[in-house]
């Protein structure tokens, strides 16, 4: 039989945070099988399939109308991170996001971040390479790095920079000289407003050639792509990428580093890096933490009312993390940033209001073990491998109130750990 | 001192260096409480408001210099004319968005130092944040120039103060770091037992590190008996930002000097405060985006600057203000402007002598398009450090040619 404990720790990193059933069931299949199942799952996704994706109109005028579109995104999203079975996917799908880190604040535009959220789903799991071509004509990042207003005449440098320092091979990589021809091989995207679509400007477009990272050539978004990619440093960034992510921030080890940049897709690098000896501990974002506990309580956001869903929006702003608006075209910080002061203070408050809305079946679970084995009990339940004896000490005198312990799990120090 | 006023404003969160994590284990908040009687500030003791804009601001639409030849050719359509500008002599003006400014240079209250950079600039955002923040521009490393300020203080997180969510890296010291207090101030949840607390903040034996961290910051949170509570700033989950593309910073500057305001007529211990402002990166249609951050950047600064003026430990506060990088000398054509280099720092406040400083780098003499730095960042810390922290600035930057004039 496989080890519980390393079923969990593997099931924590790589999906939002497993119910305990989950768990169990990955007990039965052993390791290998229910990573096969998390890479390439069996069946059809019934929790996407009940999330479907928000029709939304690319024209919109109204300021108002603007924000209120951003928000049923937000909303969306959340709920389909909370209902997926293809958690390993959406996991990645939000991975991507931070990866490429554009915000809605700049876009101003719901369906055009919702499209980018499609494209970062569709191209998640397989060869980055597609990937990258295919953001290189996402309306959303174009606009956010101002691609649209990057033409021959008046090259703009903000992809071109972004692309390479944090997109695809990291600083040091490439020269200021490159930056400023890159730019040049990236003019003439522009977004159609009334589509929603990016596409190329002939005339806007230097055709001349452009000497990158040493080639010269007439480099368009596609040729440049490719030399990007051709880079040894582009898949050593990416594993490391994941790696900080899903697997801690120490440093890869060589071995699990050098097999991961051999892998054609995404998928077979994160499957790699899961199975890789060296994971650190991770601290949760606050999205995981929360898509986690919902999945764990077995609640729904899109069964909420709105005024429920704005609370869950509103604790993540608390908490720092809100989807579709990164602090910075860096992503979000990891580790230790998680800690503060403040961040605990929102935890214990987002934790009252989780455990508040708790559906009685889970409490009554928590309730049906004996008082002296119900903080046993609330670890299986939040996937929680051992609690340590100061954690017990505060829970222990709230084993007979099944909420009252419930949020103060979800408080503990433990649980902010993957 | 009104001992409740000054706990009401002081709360810290973890720390963030490794070495200062281990170092600290014993000591909580309520310890730094209970000494709030202490006279540990000097009666002629200034305090430091460093304001960090990121994104990188636009030195030449800040000090513009509308007379110099080659100006209007490069900046095209986002060029300022000499009737435009608010002038401050025939040659340079300030953003008509700067008015405040304005006032504050004819009180001779502003210094403006022009042309601060460093060697070998570096173009990243996040790498010249970090060298500005670290002070180490041939390798920034992993303490930030506040940080190891404060490790040479005693370390005590109240003395550097930042009204951000996450503590900026250059409050981080080796062995210290400064306190994180959120704007929006912490209150308990209800129902929730400070003993509850104290039982989570309490360390257990073999646990991992960040685990013990989480633990901690219950410790800390434990530790404020008086809470904040909000100071007029709703956190509305649909931020205002110009057309910048983020970088990073906060968006309320004017709440967060609000806080400082409020601990500096208190009182406190504090002799650093950190706050910021983002949204400068300004790649495209740069002018009225700008234009309305300055504009925002300006009333922050000087109702602040201008409320510190009425009282005695407010006149004892100099603000200084600083961005990663400026920009390209041309403009790119969006009507923006790339990343660039060299750019102005602005130093405010009753201890600050006004005036134009340092020199204006050449407009015809670039470095690959960019302007070439004519004063080192750091002999600006350095006078900060000497003058306004009364620190060696040699034991803090290893470099000690400070600015001399400012103050």
């Amino acid at each position: 039989m496989a080890d519980r404990k390393a079923l969990a720790h593997l099931l924590r990193r790589a999906t939002f945070g497993p119910t305990a059933e989950e768990v169990d069931a990955a007990e039965r299949a052993g390791a290998d099988a229910t990573l096969d199942a998390l890479l390439d799952p069996a069946a059809e996704d019934a929790g996407a399939a009940r999330t479907p994706v928000p029709k939304l109109p690319v024209m919109l005028n109204d300021k108002t109308d603007r924000a209120a579109q951003i928000r049923t995104v937000g909303y969306w999203w959340l709920d389909r991170m909370v209902q997926a079975e293809h958690q390993l996917h959406e996991k990645l799908t939000f991975f991507w996001h931070g990866h490429w880190a554009t915000s809605a604040d700049k876009v101003k535009s719901g369906a055009l971040m919702l499209g980018q959220q499609q494209t970062l789903a569709r191209t998640g799991l397989g060869d980055f390479g597609t990937m990258v071509r295919a953001m290189l004509r996402d309306p959303a990042l174009i606009i956010w790095l101002d691609g649209q207003r990057n033409t021959v005449k008046a090259p703009n440098e903000n992809l071109a920079r972004e692309l390479m320092e944090l997109f695809t091979l990291g600083v040091g990589h490439y020269t200021e000289q490159d930056v400023r021809e890159g730019a040049r091989a990236l003019t003439g995207w522009v977004i159609d407003t009334t589509t929603g679509t990016a596409s190329l400007n002939a005339k806007r477009h230097d055709d001349k050639p452009k000497t990158i990272l040493g080639r010269t050539g007439t480099f368009d978004a596609d040729s440049f792509a490719a030399l990007l990619l051709a880079q040894p440093a582009s898949p050593e960034f990416i594993a490391r990428r994941l790696w900080l992510r899903y697997c801690g921030d120490n440093p890869i080890p060589e071995p699990a580093l050098a097999e991961a940049k051999r892998q054609p897709t995404t998928a077979a690098m994160l499957r790699v890096l899961l199975l890789a000896d060296g994971h650190a501990e991770l601290v949760k974002q606050p999205v995981e933490w929360l898509a986690g506990a919902l999945r764990q309580l077995g609640l729904r956001p899109g069964d909420m009312p709105e005024n429920q869903r704005k609370q869950l929006q509103s604790g993540l702003n608390q908490l720092g993390q809100v989807p579709l608006r990164p602090p910075s075209v860096g992503g979000w910080p990891a580790g230790a940033a998680w800690l503060t002061t403040s961040a605990t203070q929102a935890r214990l408050k987002m934790a009252q209001l989780l455990a508040g809305k708790a559906p009685q079946p889970v409490l009554d679970r928590l309730g049906a073990a004996p008082q002296a084995q119900r903080v046993d009990a609330l670890a299986r339940l939040l996937v929680v491998d051992a609690f340590t004896d100061r954690t017990r000490a505060a829970l222990t005198p709230a084993a007979g109130d099944p909420r009252k312990l419930l949020a103060l799990g979800l408080a503990s120090p433990e649980y902010a750990i993957q | 001192m009104d001992t409740v006023t000054r706990r009401k404003f002081l709360i810290t969160s973890g720390v963030v260096g490794g070495a200062a994590l281990a170092a600290g284990s014993a000591w909580t908040l309520r310890d730094v409480f209970d000494t709030a009687t202490w006279d540990d500030r000097p009666g002629d003791a200034k305090t430091l408001v460093l304001v960090t804009l990121y994104g990188g601001n636009d030195g030449l639409a800040n000090v513009i210099p509308f007379a110099e030849k080659g100006y209007r050719e490069a900046r095209n359509e986002l060029a300022y004319s000499a009737e435009e500008v608010i002038k401050l002599n025939d040659t340079v003006g300030l953003n008509p968005g700067l008015a405040g400014f304005k006032r504050m240079f004819d009180q001779k209250k502003l210094a403006v130092i022009r042309g601060v950079g460093y060697p070998k600039p570096d173009h990243s955002h996040f790498r010249s944040m970090d060298i500005w923040q670290t002070a180490q521009p041939d390798r920034p490393g992993n303490t930030g120039w506040l940080g190891r300020w404060l490790d040479t203080f005693g370390g005590d997180p109240r003395h550097a103060v930042s009204f951000e969510p996450v503590l900026p890296p250059l409050l981080a010291g080796a062995t210290s770091a400064g306190a994180a207090v959120p704007v929006t101030g912490l209150a308990l949840p209800n129902g929730v037992q400070t003993a509850t607390l104290e039982k989570f903040g309490a360390t257990s034996a073999g646990e991992p590190a960040l685990q013990a961290r989480a633990a901690r910051a219950f410790a800390d949170l434990v530790s404020v008996d008086t809470l904040i509570h909000s100071v007029d700033s709703d956190t509305d989950d649909e931020p205002e930002q110009a057309g910048g593309t983020g970088t990073g910073g906060r968006s309320d500057l004017k709440a967060q000097l609000d806080l400082v305001a409020r601990c500096v007529e208190a009182n406190v211990a504090t002799r650093v405060f950190s706050v910021s402002l983002g949204g400068f990166d300004l790649h495209a249609e740069e002018r009225d985006s700008q234009e309305s951050l300055l504009k925002r950047l300006d009333e922050a600064l000087t109702g602040f600057a201008e409320r510190m003026a009425k009282t005695e430990a407010g006149r004892k506060v100099v603000v200084a203000v600083y961005s990663e990088f400026g920009r390209r000398v041309a403009a790119n054509g969006s009507d923006g402007t790339d990343h660039g280099t060299a750019s102005n720092m602005f130093l405010l406040g009753s201890p600050v002598k006004g005036g134009l400083y340092g020199e204006q780098p050449s407009l015809s003499d670039l470095d690959n398009g960019d302007l070439k730095f004519t004063t080192d960042f750091r002999s600006v810390y350095a006078t900060l450090l000497k003058d306004v922290l009364d620190a060696d600035p040699q034991q803090v930057l290893g470099y000690d040619r400070a600015f001399p004039g400012l103050l």
